[in-house]
């Protein structure tokens, strides 16, 4: 098991080497030049060159791609030959010139929003989906599977955007059960908190119901034809021991695998639903990064995401390995 | 334990006309038709038919293992003066793993994956008695050296993947045996192990069964296998049973052609390579359309040897043709046995 971990995380801290190389190389070759879209319309070309010096765009892209990874790693500081030189703190993802601000402060700020935002849906299709799930197995072919399978059908065909606006007009702006969404802490006002955040849970949470609710039922159905759930009734174990024990718990641990894969997805379909309710989270920040062309603050989100599901795909594999002791000696 | 309208000397297992059907979107599938069959006490018996013949449904059914929400089944089961169909779920529940133990057919896939095995084994023995985790352990490491696993103070906290196929059978067979069962309903343990590996499972149970004084139910297709192991052997075909003898009369003296059929497809070491193995002709029947008169007439090569086109129109019924031997077969009796000498003696290699 040590050395599977060892194993995991070495190749890890190499996927995420990669994935630097990838995202600095990508967005720094893209066409256009960067300095130009760092100032407005009054702009000359000197102050153009200037910024070009000051935000180093004027080295070689292997000296660019250097700084960047030393950066990340003891800070930069950026055009120190003059004045009044800019400090980014390592870990320094870059400098937002458009917005006068460290990328890795922008994202810390944004980072909250999403992280409940995601995580409450997680919990709430997590919860819904697995449940109803195994309750539709436990009915195959009644009419509570027939009903959990209806629901999951519309759940599948109604997309996101719509709902959130259907629950806006309705139960906010019609029905005024709840205030327009204005994002707090959940630590400064939990009751704002939730009454903001019921609505985009919902609205993140249905596709993955929805889809969870059918993944459950078909794979705990499938379990139910196992050869050692028979030998667990052979052995004449009760019905519920049989179904807990042992059909339960080898049919769900595959979805450890999905769940975690689809938490760290979710940050797509955060994008949609922080902006259907403007909420203030890594979503709308990289909509608004790519509409001000902020080449900085894309490459920096970009990459604290795809990290981010880097490292969930490892924790994931590493969960996956203490559930199931097949893995862990493979 | 006998019952007033039961005499006492019944058998240990007695099965009569039990039949199970599964209605299913094709159709109703008849996997098992009008099966009688009974077991003394501490004997084996063979059930040997090919694939989709109803052997493991007539298994399950007397396991208790059968959906009846799913299946509807009818008939009797008698086990030692007690009749299992209709029994109430939690008296099944009790029986199943203490009174009446299976194994199956692919120790493979039928350990559980997740939990070691000496877990599953004492998870087995407390479902039919309370006892502490430690005397439990005991318990199961005797029976995992009985059934002869090497080292088996280690492997009792392995998990089924790191053992062999050969050694998961005998695991699921430590696991059978565990509560000292009556009655072993063994489905194919063997098919899916190496040929070595088979011959020592089978001799394996074999002993046990001489030691315990188990009754045996050997499930098979393997006519090949049946000869060292069964006391008596019952051949199914189609849902129903259609030659029941002891072992030796049904290798001397088989009577129904799709038995001959078996018979000629056992691949033996004493035969010439010359004398060729001849597999049955054609496919088993669909249980949801059975063929209206005799279910193997399809591919019978001696139904036009019964004048009348009866094989074609009608069910032959499972009558004696001597004491202890069943068939269920048209052709008059003298013609049959015909027929099987001069089946036997090409075998045999002679003229
Ligand atoms: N739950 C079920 N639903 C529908 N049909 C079933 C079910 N279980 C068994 N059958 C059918 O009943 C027939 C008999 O099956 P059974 O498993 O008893 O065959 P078998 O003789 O054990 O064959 P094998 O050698 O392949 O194990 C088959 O046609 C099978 O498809
Ligand atoms: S009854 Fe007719 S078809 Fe059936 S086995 Fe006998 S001869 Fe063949
Ligand atoms: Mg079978």
């Amino acid at each position: 098991m040590a050395a599977y971990v060892v194993r995991r995380v070495v190749m890890m801290v190499g996927l995420l080497f990669v994935l630097t190389v990838a995202v600095f190389f990508l967005f720094t070759l893209l066409p256009g030049d960067p300095a130009r879209l760092t100032c407005g319309k009054a702009c000359s070309p000197q102050i153009i060159e200037a910024n070009r010096h000051r935000l180093g765009y004027d080295q070689p892209i292997l000296t660019q791609y250097e700084e960047f990874l030393s950066g990340l790693v003891v800070g930069r500081t950026y055009s120190a030959d003059s004045p009044d030189p800019i400090v980014c703190n390592a870990p320094c993802l870059g400098y937002s010139f458009t917005r006068h601000e460290q990328v890795l402060t922008l994202i810390t700020a944004a980072a909250p929003t999403t992280f409940w935002l995601a995580t409450g849906a997680f919990i709430m299709w997590i919860s819904a989906g697995i449940s109803l799930g195994i309750f539709a197995a436990l009915n195959h072919g009644r009419w509570p599977d027939r009903l959990v399978m209806g629901i999951s059908l519309v759940g599948y065909s109604l997309p996101s955007f719509f709902i959130g606006l259907v629950l806006i007009f309705f139960v906010i702006l019609k029905l005024n059960w709840l205030p327009f969404p204005a994002y707090v802490s959940p630590f400064d006002n939990p009751f704002q908190f939730l009454q903001t955040m019921i609505l985009p849970w919902i609205v993140l949470a249905v596709l993955n119901t929805a889809f969870y609710m059918r993944l459950t039922r078909n794979q705990v159905l499938e379990t139910f034809n196992e050869d050692f759930v028979r030998t667990a009734r052979a052995k004449g174990l009760p019905e519920r021991t049989v179904v807990i024990k042992h059909a339960l718990r080898a049919g769900l641990t595959p979805l450890v695998t999905a769940a975690g894969m689809d938490l760290a997805a979710l940050l797509g379909g955060a994008i949609i639903t922080e902006s259907i309710f403007s909420l203030p989270g890594l979503g709308a920040l990289a909509v608004s990064s790519v509409l001000e062309s902020d080449l900085p603050l894309i490459t920096g989100i970009t990459l604290v995401t795809s990290a981010i599901i880097i490292v969930a795909n490892l924790v994931v594999d590493l969960l996956y390995a203490v559930i199931d002791p097949r893995v862990r000696l493979a | 334990m006998t019952t007033p309208d039961r005499p006492a000397e019944q058998p240990f297992l007695e099965i009569k006309d039990l039949s199970v059907a599964f209605p299913t979107e094709d159709g109703l599938v008849r996997a098992v038709e009008g099966v009688s069959l009974s077991i003394e006490r501490g004997r084996t018996l063979a059930i040997v038919g090919e694939s989709g013949s109803g052997k493991s449904v007539t298994a399950q059914a007397i396991m208790g293992l059968i959906d009846r929400k799913v299946a509807k089944v009818t008939g009797e089961i008698w086990l030692d003066g007690q009749e299992l169909i209709g029994l109430p779920a939690n008296e099944l529940q009790a029986l199943r793993g203490g009174k009446v133990a299976m194994i199956f057919q692919d120790p493979m896939s039928s350990l559980h994956p997740f939990y070691r095995v000496g877990d599953q084994i004492t998870e087995a023995i407390n479902a039919h008695r309370s006892m502490r985790a430690k005397a439990a352990r005991a318990i199961a490491l005797e029976m995992l050296r009985r059934v002869g696993i090497p080292a088996a103070d280690r492997r009792i906290d392995d998990y089924p993947h790191q053992l062999s196929g050969g050694m998961r059978q005998r695991v699921m067979i430590a696991m059978a045996l565990i509560n000292a069962p009556e009655l072993l309903i063994a489905d194919e343990p063997t098919t899916a192990l190496d040929v070595t590996v088979q011959a020592q499972i089978l001799e394996l149970i074999a002993s046990l069964q001489g030691e315990f004084g188990i009754t045996v139910i050997m499930i098979t297709h393997d006519l090949g296998i049946v000869a060292d192991v069964a006391d008596d052997v019952a051949v199914m075909y189609g849902g129903r049973i259609v030659e029941v003898a002891s072992t030796g009369v049904l290798y001397a003296q088989p009577e129904m052609p799709y038995t001959l059929g078996l018979l000629s497809s056992i691949p033996r070491m004493d035969r010439e390579l010359s004398a060729r193995l001849e597999p049955i002709p054609g496919n088993p029947p669909s249980p949801i359309q059975l063929p209206p008169g005799c279910v193997f007439q399809p591919r019978c090569t001696y139904s036009d040897r019964v004048a009348g086109g009866t094989c074609l129109n009608v069910r032959p019924d499972l009558l004696e043709t001597a004491p202890g031997h069943l068939v269920r077969c048209h052709l008059p009796a003298e013609e049959r046995r015909q027929i099987s000498q001069g089946v036997l003696n090409v075998l045999a290699g002679g003229s």
